[in-house]
């Protein structure tokens, strides 16, 4: 298919994204109507009064401005906008201590906006950190959808000239797919649940795929979005035990794990699609196709119409999450060894094992939700293991 | 009927009297979809109404087992009229029972909104009281009534009218009651503010020596201390103040308009509210402040906070005990009442309720945070029914404990938590570029950025640095990170009520000048300061 010159009309600010897709795919993970996308991209009107001429950059002074930053309003011009956001991203590693000199990082690559963006700001900071950089990428085995997504790994990893795995869930886990354990779970009358398969798989996909290539450490691209989302669904699902070891900037890594954390974290959605639209990088943009199942949906909403109305509201929920104060008997135990695996687990087995154990078993649902009947171990429901999957959460069943 | 379908209910004392056929039908629900109410405050979802001929004609109560049910509180419990009452009243009394904090002859305020959850409370505690029923309750009550309608944009001829149908029912009640305008927080004093000492939290060994003696009091007085505590009806207002001024109404009305979004209305309404209810307490001597929060109410808070950015003070703020403000702490005993229970108690048993509007009614949907988060909790608890219930219980988890272990700092100004803005690696501080778009005078680049945003913006950084003579900015310092967010929507903050700014200028003179004698105080200032205050 051919290229799309697209354009969205904001009051505030134009967007222009360049991509392989279909406008209406596009809109959703946008999640801007379609109509608005499919104007013809024109030149950049003044920002505020048309009468006057556009404003100048507030950094530089010499280049016209091209964009306001969503949370200050601060004009500023392509240049000075991709370097502000990369000096901040590099003092979240710096302040944080995230990624000491001479860390082999395993970066987890999905071709999306995210991955991209944090790959190519990890690769521009590299020399700087003294750090080496590795993709990871992650099959799950999502038919129409993973295949795409890998294809635009593969272009950004030969155009980046880093060295890429990949790692497919078929090899790992026993040649259950996503798509095979789709099919596996329907049909029990209530939500399918990929999507707690799918995270905790995943990490440990990505776990394996760092230790191939010997990493050091783990860096994911999520951004104060997905942190304000996995808080508010957090709350919304009761999930104290996450709740209280979540708000940090990442694990450090217990009991044999990786250490891993998110550079991007403070930087919010639209500021990474911006950078990622200035720097003109080529992603992945597509959503999920399980992805209306998830209960993350709800919170996206939600997280949207805050947004609306309160510009601020992404800071303020990770600052509130930052913040919360748990009682002792809500955090989860100290996280032991998995006794098949030997991965980092709060029970006998570590979640992985456990989910793979029901699958196997033709009882997919055996390890979700409250009570976990017939597996090995004791302990009580709900505590959710180490693990931490900040991706879809399935809707929950009661 | 019992529904207030209009602003101002034609007349309180047709509510008390409904037919007795609609109360105590045999079978079918009271309630239809056709004549259900939907009060400002409560939306109930639809669909657990369906009546119950719906269901097989032989279903039974659950719980006795013998009478016909006539309300179903969660999927699949239909309970009859009497067990439903045995469990709302259970629940009431095992709330303030278990948490043995409200001692025997205690003095407590209860606040009154004219919602039917508070006023579901005031008749719980008036029941409570009477003679005739078991295990009397011991504490003595008062109800205080805000009027609001001056925030809200009311004629005066409503607000009358209000006042009115308010009197006849804080009358009725026969406890000592006390109307008191929202104009008054601008003739509050500064104290308000201030946390005083609080007294050290009662034991349980404190509590049953206080019933002891509370008992053997009672035995010797015989049954004249009994009747002299129930003479308290009818008394004079205890507003010595009279109706507000003109002056007062429209410099609250100037205060209300200047502020530019719904959220921070609402939000310093809350906050003139509590200081008011406080005041009041205080001055009559009111030790414990009960609120009706019901458990969705409580939810939807919980949900709304850590949106606004409160996320450090949610179990103060939707716990069931309130105790920043020192000497009176706020009890909030409908917590786990959930509005539906409410709803349905009030009208199977015939609580009367006073409907006025709030600032938020009728405002669409996406008009402040607090709508949007009702909205969305109210949608999901149609969707999955133990939604509510979930946010509640962690909720419960939450403690008051500061994290990580950080000693008592200074409080915010006007919600009286401990600051909870560091100039630490936060994600907020780091991030922190929500200043005003024309007073933004730094720049990130490339070279600066690595030492953070300035704090000409007035979020934190290092006193000293750049620091202007600006009031304003000296009301931000003393405001934690939400109040800041809220006060940026309002434009000029000498618009707030002199009481604030008094203190605020109080406090910035006494932090300047334990600055400069700092090098030369031996040991902590804190408990020094601390002592001194009253």
């Amino acid at each position: 298919m051919g290229t799309w010159e697209l354009s969205a009309g904001r009051p505030q600010s134009l967007l222009e994204v360049v991509v392989l897709l279909p406008a209406s795919a596009l809109s959703r993970s946008l999640d801007l109507p379609a109509w608005v996308l499919f104007r013809r991209s024109r030149p950049l009107p003044p920002l505020q009064d048309p009468t006057m001429p556009a404003p100048q950059c507030a950094s530089c002074h010499k280049a016209r401005a091209a964009l306001r930053r969503p949370r200050s309003g601060q004009a500023l011009c392509g240049a000075c906008f991709c370097a502000a956001f990369e000096a901040e991203v590099l003092h979240t590693v710096v302040a944080g201590r995230l990624l000491p000199p001479g860390a082999v990082v395993a970066v987890g690559a999905s071709g999306g906006k995210d991955s991209t963006v944090l790959a190519h700001v990890l690769r521009e900071l590299a020399p700087r950190l003294g750090i080496s950089l590795h993709l990871v990428a992650v099959d799950e085995g999502i038919g129409g959808y993973r295949d795409a997504a890998l294809a635009a790994v593969r272009r950004q990893a030969a155009r980046w000239e880093l060295p890429l795995t990949v790692v497919a869930y078929a090899d790992l886990f026993g040649g259950w797919t996503m798509d095979a354990v789709a099919r596996s779970t329907a049909g029990s009358g209530r939500s399918r649940a990929c999507c707690t398969f799918c995270g905790v798989l995943r990490r440990r996909a990505l776990e394996e795929g760092a230790r191939l290539v010997g990493a050091t450490h783990v860096v994911t691209g999520h951004n104060a979005d997905d942190m304000a989302e996995t808080v508010l669904m957090n709350f919304l699902r009761g999930d104290a035990g996450r709740l209280a070891r979540g708000g940090g900037l990442g694990s450090p890594g217990e009991g044999g794990a990786l250490p891993r954390c998110r550079p991007l974290q403070l930087a919010s959605q639209k500021e990474v699609v911006l950078y990622a639209h200035f720097r003109r990088l080529d992603y992945f943009s597509e959503e999920c196709v399980y992805a209306p199942e998830a209960f993350r949906g709800h919170a996206r909403d939600l997280l949207k119409m805050l947004e609306a109305a309160r510009p601020s509201a992404v800071l303020d929920l990770v600052h509130s999450a930052e913040r919360l104060a748990l009682a002792p008997t809500a955090r989860p135990p100290p996280p032991g060894a998995c006794s098949r695996c030997g991965a980092l687990a709060s029970r006998a087995l570590c979640q992985a094992c456990a989910l793979l154990d029901g699958l196997n078993r033709g009882r997919p649902r055996l390890a979700i939700g409250k009570g976990r009947r017939g597996l090995d171990e004791e302990g009580p429901p709900r505590e959710p293991q180490p693990s931490r999957p900040p991706a879809s959460e399935p809707v929950p069943d009661f | 009927m019992l529904c207030c379908r209009k602003l101002t209910p034609p007349g309180l004392l047709e509510w008390c009297s409904p037919s007795e056929q609609d109360v105590q039908g045999p079978q079918r629900l009271p309630l239809t979809p056709g004549d259900f109410c939907l009060w400002s405050h409560a939306r109930l979802p639809l669909s657990d109404t369906e009546p119950a001929e719906a269901r097989t004609g032989d279903q039974k109560c659950v719980k006795c087992k013998e009478g016909l049910p006539v309300v179903v509180i969660r999927a699949g419990d239909a309970f009859c009229r009497d067990c439903f009452k045995a469990l709302y009243v259970h629940k009431f009394r095992a709330m303030l029972g278990k948490s043995r904090l409200i001692f025997p002859g205690e003095k407590v305020l209860l606040a009154w909104s004219g919602g039917p959850s508070s006023s579901s409370m005031v008749w719980q505690v008036l029941e409570g009281l009477s003679r005739d029923s078991a295990k009397r309750l011991r504490f003595v009550p008062g109800v205080v009534y805000i009027d609001e309608g001056a925030a809200c944009g009311q004629s005066p001829e409503d607000r009358a009218r209000t006042l009115a149908e308010v009197k006849l029912a804080l009358q009725t009640t026969g406890f000592p009651w006390h109307a008191v305008a929202l104009e008054e927080v601008f003739s509050l004093p500064p104290s308000a503010l201030r946390c005083s000492a609080q007294e050290a939290a009662g034991t349980e060994g404190a509590y049953k020596a206080a019933v002891d003696s509370f008992l053997q009091q009672q035995h010797a007085l015989g049954t004249n201390g009994v009747e002299r505590q129930s003479q308290h009806c009818a008394q004079d207002p205890q507003s010595p103040t009279g109706p507000p001024t003109t002056a007062q109404t429209q410099a609250l009305s100037r205060l209300f308009d200047s502020v530019k979004t719904l959220t921070a209305k609402e939000e310093l309404l809350q906050t003139l509210r509590t200081h008011l209810i406080l005041h009041v307490a205080r001055n009559h001597g009111y030790s414990k402040v009960m609120t009706g929060d019901s458990c969705t109410r409580l939810a939807i808070k919980l949900m709304t906070s850590l949106a606004l950015g409160r996320g450090a003070f949610l179990a103060w703020d939707t716990g069931f005990s309130d105790e920043r403000h020192g000497d009176v702490v706020v009890v909030r005993p409908m917590r786990e009442h959930t509005l539906k229970e409410v709803a349905f108690y009030n009208r199977l048993f015939a609580v009367p309720s006073i409907c006025t509007p709030a600032l938020d009614t009728k405002a669409p949907e996406k008009a402040s945070i607090h709508r949007l988060m009702e909205a969305f909790i109210l949608r999901l608890q149609a969707q999955f029914p133990s939604t509510v219930s979930t946010v509640y219980r962690t909720s419960e988890k939450l403690v008051k404990a500061p994290r990580a272990g950080c000693a008592a700092g200074p409080r915010c100004l006007l919600c009286m938590c401990t600051l909870d803005v560091d100039t630490a690696d936060s994600a907020t501080a780091f991030g922190a570029q929500t200043s005003h778009l024309p007073q933004m005078q730094t720049p990130v680049t490339q070279a600066r950025a690595a030492a953070g945003p300035c704090c000409c913006a007035g979020m934190g950084g290092a006193p000293g640095c750049c620091k202007r003579e600006d009031p304003r900015a000296q009301v931000m310092e003393q405001l934690c990170y939400g109040c800041r967010v809220n006060m940026k929507d309002l434009p000029s903050l000498e618009l707030l009520p002199p009481y604030i700014l008094s203190e605020a200028q109080l406090r910035s003179q006494r932090a300047t000048a334990e600055q400069e004698i700092r090098e030369y105080l031996l040991g902590d200032s804190e408990d020094e300061a601390g002592t001194g205050e009253s």
